[in-house]
């Protein structure tokens, strides 16, 4: 590899890192909180039993993860001005990668809940506890507990995808390292680095992982707690 | 006036009739034990009684307000639940919750009771079953007897009117049997009113002082505990304690007793 190469490795840094802190991450935020918003919805109705909703959480369910979320973008940007309905193409990502992350985040926590033994559910209601006290007090905590490492995973796996975004003309990260390939001819080291970013950006959420997981351990954090009230 | 009255019970899952018509009678500190083999529909009874499973047909007067079983509305349900409480076989505590949280949730939430007032109930009802140094202990760092008895904590707490047990120590190893048995006898000559369908010879024989029979779904002979094991007069019932075996009944009472000293 030449000394233009580098160069351009190194002056290239700050202006791919900038789209992904300025748009790569607040799309994935704004994405994963409409994800889990959807999935809980989804997941609960179909725990809960709720005629009709819950058909029609299957229906969701089948089309988002039967189709590309590639497809879906092109749909939604590309397809729906067809018939007058034009989306900024920021709101067009978040809704899509949100909605289609939702179907599969959906079957994480459904399973989830279903993993709360029953018998709790049937105490919660012989000590006098309402179905909206048993689900908030009992059952969720212990279902996003048991969620939160597949989620977690989920959350990594977005991140990455918001890289399709590229396709609809987003600002991110890989778009604009694009651009910079199309001035300087330096497809293998600025690939390279954008990939290395998003490894970054990887590692720090499997850091938080970490972190949540062992605060989501209660043992721990109660004994903690004691310990403090006896010192 | 009895405070629990249950007449013409029917329950089927399917094909399968579980219950065919089960009358039952519970007087205000009565502890009557269901006995009976598996299969013959006791649990099944006691979760009728209180709706975690729906009775096909029957009725349920409870402090002289009867019920229509199969017709009952949530709203009813939920108010005599209230009333009373119902230990499981195996155990049911709220894994998320500790020991105390396990006793004062149903008290803060479903009872309405200030907090501070539920926690000093609670923690009485822990030392009422010897778990005075376990408040702050999560299920899975107790054991099945230890566990068994934060779930008998949770019942007494909010002082129902009555507590099922669906046989508490079918679960548990022989030792731990004797400690859940020593506080429920304990709670028994306190005069709570209990239910308790139970495998536990010894326990029905010393403590209860009535005794159901039940086979395929009926009750097949009922009447105070002493006569049903000394004088039993259905041919079914001989047969049902011979094959248990007397000796088996007189060994876990001596058991009992020897923990209680």
């Amino acid at each position: 590899m030449d000394a233009h190469a580098w160069q351009v490795f190194a002056q290239s840094f700050d202006d791919i890192l900038i789209p992904g802190l300025c748009m790569t991450i607040p799309l994935t935020v704004a994405a994963f909180s409409l994800c889990m918003v959807v999935a809980l919805l989804l997941a609960m109705v179909q725990y809960a039993k709720v005629p009709v909703l819950r058909q029609f959480a299957r229906f969701y369910i089948w089309i988002f993860r039967g189709t590309p979320l590639l497809v879906q973008l092109f749909i939604v940007y590309y397809g729906l001005p067809r018939v007058g309905i034009v989306i900024h193409e920021v709101v067009a990502a978040i809704a899509v990668i949100g909605l289609n992350y939702a179907a599969y985040c959906a079957e994480t926590i459904r399973a989830a809940l279903e993993s709360v033994p029953v018998g709790q559910v049937e105490a919660g209601y012989c000590t006098g506890l309402s179905y909206i006290q048993i689900m908030r007090r009992i059952v969720l905590p212990q279902a996003m507990k048991t969620a939160f490492p597949t989620l977690s995973n989920s959350l990594i796996s977005m991140l990455k995808d918001t890289s399709l975004a590229a396709n609809i003309t987003v600002m991110e990260m890989l778009q604009k390292t694009k651009q910079i390939v199309a001035r300087t001819y330096e497809p293998l080291v600025l690939y390279i680095e954008v990939g290395l970013i998003y490894l970054a950006f990887s590692t720090i959420l499997t850091w938080l992982q970490g972190r949540g997981e062992r605060r989501l351990s209660t043992h721990r954090v109660k004994r903690r707690r004691n310990e403090n009230a006896d010192a | 006036m009895p405070m629990l009255e249950v007449k013409g019970i029917t329950k089927g899952f399917g094909t399968l009739d579980v219950l065919r018509g089960v009358d039952l009678t519970v007087e205000r500190g009565d502890v009557v034990a269901i006995l009976g083999p598996s299969g013959s529909g006791k649990t099944t009874l006691l979760r009728c009684i209180n709706f975690l499973e729906t009775a096909d047909a029957g009725t349920l007067v409870f402090d002289g307000e009867s019920f229509e079983l199969g017709h009952v509305s949530k709203r009813d349900i939920a108010r005599l639940r209230k009333k009373t409480a119902f230990v499981f076989q195996n155990y049911n505590l709220f894994s998320n919750k500790t020991a105390l949280e396990n006793v004062t949730e149903g008290l803060i939430l479903g009872h309405k009771m200030p907090k501070t007032q539920a926690r000093d109930v609670g923690r009485r009802a822990l030392d009422r079953v010897g778990l005075s140094d376990r408040y702050d202990y999560y299920p899975d760092q107790l054991s099945g007897g230890q566990q068994q008895r934060v779930a008998i904590a949770r019942a007494i707490a909010p002082e129902p009117e009555i507590i099922y047990f669906d046989e508490p120590t079918s679960a548990l190893d022989p030792e731990l049997t004797v400690e859940v048995l020593a506080v429920m006898r304990r709670l028994a000559e306190d005069g709570m009113t209990m239910l308790v369908v139970t495998h536990e010879m010894g326990f029905a024989r010393t403590v209860s002082n009535r005794v159901i029979f039940m086979e395929d779904g009926v009750v097949a002979e009922s009447g105070p505990s002493k006569e049903f094991f000394e004088n039993p007069k259905e041919e079914r019932t001989k047969a049902f304690l011979r094959s248990i075996g007397t000796t088996m009944a007189g060994e876990s009472g001596k058991k009992e007793n020897q923990a209680k000293e």
